[in-house]
């Protein structure tokens, strides 16, 4: 594979990464849909203001109800609130900057909008009291990407914070958010907007026009069709505030201070559609910060010695359960002590188990072989069972892309992936214990902690 | 409550991510394959149904599969050209200037034509009675409830006109509980199980749609029973794992990494079974919750559907 794709070493991630959000103002987490956009942008914010300091906002569309309540914006709307420090103690962090949360309420965000822009009180009333603003606002396509955008711009505006990170909305089409600012100015300028308007501001029809006029009264009745141009003449009130915001949107998404992040699973449509994210971006001129790979198996799953052992396990669980089961306790259920052919299903099962996983964990490492040359800084965050649900789970997957593990053994940062894989250490450990020093049982929900990108590092690009 | 593949016309739901396409591809796959003549249509065109059944385009004006089994792509200006041309009997389309035209305004300016459009055209394959069967994998959670209330908001919104009259004998099938149902894909997650539940509560109070049934698709197995894990456990230990690792002639490093991915499996499955209990204690008690398998050796492509189908196939008999 090409020398330049791939992950890059724990130090030098960990260097991208202060570099990255030192230097930018904001951050648009973009992606497929159910890939964890939400907890990959929290994981940043609440990283950042950890590390680096500086007042840090995470804007966020529709986070799980526990990683709102994690933050404290659980129904807040579109107030910030200040993650407490008291949180950072409970995740055993002291932070340098202060995290900043705040939850995107779209009804309340396009009020506001047409607020700004009405050229008076009396119209935005007008506007917002009309049946069909509603229904226009929530049923515009581009309308939900384009209040994120908007929102972040005049965060950004207001200039209190240092670091914003923006989660975008779900969307049928992660590029869709790109075009949103556009679309919008675009609709206002449209020809059709004003042929809809004209024939009811004057008598005066234009020839040219009249057969779609009679199209349309025939669709929709002429009644609705009045309704309808009595609602877009008052919109159009407000039409050169919203082009010249919407401009102005578009500049801050090309402005240097902005980064993108594509965060995407491992699986193939998910992956595909972040390439094609990916290609978009680049086309566009727009940078691309990081790529994220979520969920990704440990990258022991695919190591062929893990392989041949598990296989081996699977041939000799006849013998090995006759040796092991008379060396197990009795259990206290049953008070009896295992038979040996409930042992060997023991070990059939887990060597089924491992073969199941190595197929995921193989088609993964290959799909993250094709992105990671489309791009070259790619961070990998391991699978990890049940959710993040707290600020110290969002610190230990921001561990996670910031490359390094120094909290859980202090050589672990200064060892890339590839020596950690070809020395054979790759360990899965669900577990061990996470990133920010906690203990949790095996087998109940424990992060995971093997090195990260060792994980599904492709063999053919061992040495630098 | 009618079986799954008894209804007329199936809208295929949930967040995006969880496998909504697989699992409307292999439902519509079952139908054809007892039978019924079936029509998939994907509501949002990205290719996701060409890529499910590994055939090429699926065209608005459909793409044979396979026996009985036709597949379309949503295209709403067609729709319209269609509808103009069938029902609003405006002959003389082709001379009225660009059609593309009045399509943007009547779409873009017009709220829920776009919607209306979609749903139309799906109701309409169901009155001209051409499919038993209409799937429609329809858009994620957000827009769906949109689309299917169109017909009831623009009821409301237009008094006259064409549109008008078709929402009529529109609103009559998609309330109609023997003949319409929505499908909710999920995944034992905690936000496509959040996501379902919300949907199943908007469903219910904002379109005439009635709940099907929920599929939670990639549902892990149980690997071991109480009596297993506790065995488990117990070969997990260091001085057992050594004794594993020296009868097959491996480090115990190596052997813990096996061990990893049943732990793993067992503790997805335990963290799943939680959110299916939530999601079953909060959908309606009589609305049927389907278990689909997690796929281990292929998550998409026609393979896929294959086995999806031949697991609701399954979950149906039972």
């Amino acid at each position: 594979m090409p020398g330049r794709g791939g992950s890059l070493a724990g130090m030098d991630q960990t260097r991208h990464m202060e570099q990255l959000l030192s230097a930018k103002e904001v951050v648009v987490a973009c992606g497929p849909g159910g890939v964890g956009k939400t907890t990959i942008s929290a994981s940043l914010a609440a990283t950042a203001a950890a590390r680096l300091g500086g007042r840090v906002l995470v804007l966020t569309v529709d986070p799980a109800r526990r990683l709102a309540d994690a933050l404290g914006v659980g129904g807040l709307g579109n107030v910030a609130r200040r993650v407490p420090d008291e949180a950072f103690a409970d995740a055993g962090a002291r932070p340098k900057g202060e995290l900043y949360a705040a939850m995107l309420d779209m009804s309340e965000s396009w009020d506001a909008l047409v607020r700004r822009h009405a050229p008076d009180p009396r119209t935005a009333n007008q506007i917002l009291a009309n049946p069909l603003y509603r229904n226009i606002t929530r049923r515009f396509a581009q309308g939900h990407n384009y209040i994120a955008m908007e929102r972040l711009y005049e965060l950004h505006e207001e200039g209190e914070y240092d670091l914003m990170v923006v989660d975008t909305p779900p969307s049928l089409n992660a590029l869709d958010l790109l075009d949103a600012p556009g679309r919008m100015a675009e609709f206002f300028s449209s020809r059709l907007l004003r042929w809809l308007i004209v024939p009811y501001r004057s008598r005066f029809v234009n020839f040219a026009s009249r057969p779609f006029y009679q199209i349309a009264d025939r669709i929709l009745g002429s009644q609705f069709l009045e309704d309808l141009a009595g609602f877009f003449i008052l919109f159009q009130t407000m039409r050169d505030g919203f082009v010249a915001r919407a401009e102005a949107v578009n500049r801050l998404l090309r402005d240097v201070r902005t980064t993108f992040v594509v965060v995407t699973t491992l699986e193939a449509v998910p992956a595909m559609e972040a390439e094609q994210l990916i290609g978009r971006l680049r086309d566009r001129r727009l940078h691309l910060g990081l790529l994220v790979c979520n969920k990704v198996l440990p990258g022991s799953f695919s190591d062929p010695p893990v392989g041949r052992t598990a296989e081996l396990l699977g041939q000799r669980a006849g013998d090995l359960a006759k040796s092991l089961a008379g060396r197990l306790p009795v259990d206290p259920a049953t008070s009896g002590r295992p038979t040996a052919e409930m042992v060997g299903r023991v070990l059939d099962e887990v060597a089924r188990s491992f073969a199941n996983f190595r197929l995921v964990a193989t088609r993964e490492a290959e799909l993250l072989t094709e992105l990671s040359a489309t791009h070259e800084v790619t961070a990998t965050v391991p699978y990890h069972p049940g959710h993040v649900t707290d600020l110290r789970g969002l610190l230990d997957v921001g561990a996670k892309i910031w490359g390094d593990e120094s909290t859980v053994s202090p050589e672990a940062s200064s060892r890339s992936g590839r020596n950690t894989r070809s020395a054979g250490r790759t360990r899965a450990d669900f577990g061990g214990g996470s990133a920010a020093g906690t203990s949790r049982r095996p087998g109940t929900g424990g992060s995971t902690e093997h090195q990260k990108h060792s994980s599904a590092e492709p063999e053919s690009d061992a040495g630098p | 409550m009618p079986e799954l593949l008894a209804y007329q016309l199936l809208f295929v739901t949930g967040k995006g991510g969880v496998g909504k396409t697989t699992v409307a591809a292999a439902i519509a796959l079952l139908a054809s394959e007892q039978g019924r003549r079936t029509l998939i249509c994907e509501a949002e065109p990205k290719g996701d149904l060409a890529r499910a059944y590994e055939c090429g385009p699926t065209p608005f004006s459909g793409r044979r599969i396979s026996d009985g089994l036709v597949a379309m792509s949503m295209d709403t200006e067609a729709s319209l050209r269609e509808y103009l041309r069938l029902v609003a009997k405006v002959p003389t389309i082709g001379h009225i200037g660009p059609v593309a035209r009045a399509f943007d305004f009547v779409a873009t300016a017009a709220p829920g034509i776009r919607e209306i459009l979609t749903v139309g055209k799906l109701c309409f394959e169901i009155r001209a009675g051409r499919y038993d069967l209409v799937v429609v994998d329809a858009s994620s959670t957000g827009s769906v409830v949109g689309q299917l209330a169109a017909p009831t908001g623009i009821n409301e919104l237009i008094r006259v006109g064409v549109v008008r009259s078709q929402t009529d004998w529109i609103l009559e099938i998609l309330g109609d509980p023997v003949r319409t149902g929505a499908v909710l894909v999920t995944t034992p997650e905690e936000m496509p199980v959040n996501e379902a539940v919300d949907l199943a509560g908007r469903l219910a109070s904002e379109t005439p749609v009635h709940l099907a049934c929920v599929v939670a698709n990639r549902v892990l197995p149980e690997l071991f029973g109480r009596s297993e894990e506790q065995v488990f456990n117990e070969i997990s230990r260091p001085a057992r794992l050594e004794l594993v690792a020296r009868g097959i002639g491996a480090s115990r490093e190596l052997v813990e990494d096996v061990l990893a991915a049943a732990r793993l499996a067992v503790t997805v499955r335990r963290d799943g079974v939680a959110h299916l209990e939530r999601l079953r204690a909060e959908i309606a008690p009589d609305v049927p919750l389907l278990y689909l398998p997690y796929l281990f050796a292929r998550s998409h492509g026609l393979r896929a559907v294959r086995q999806v189908a031949r697991a609701l196939s399954e979950e149906l008999v039972t």
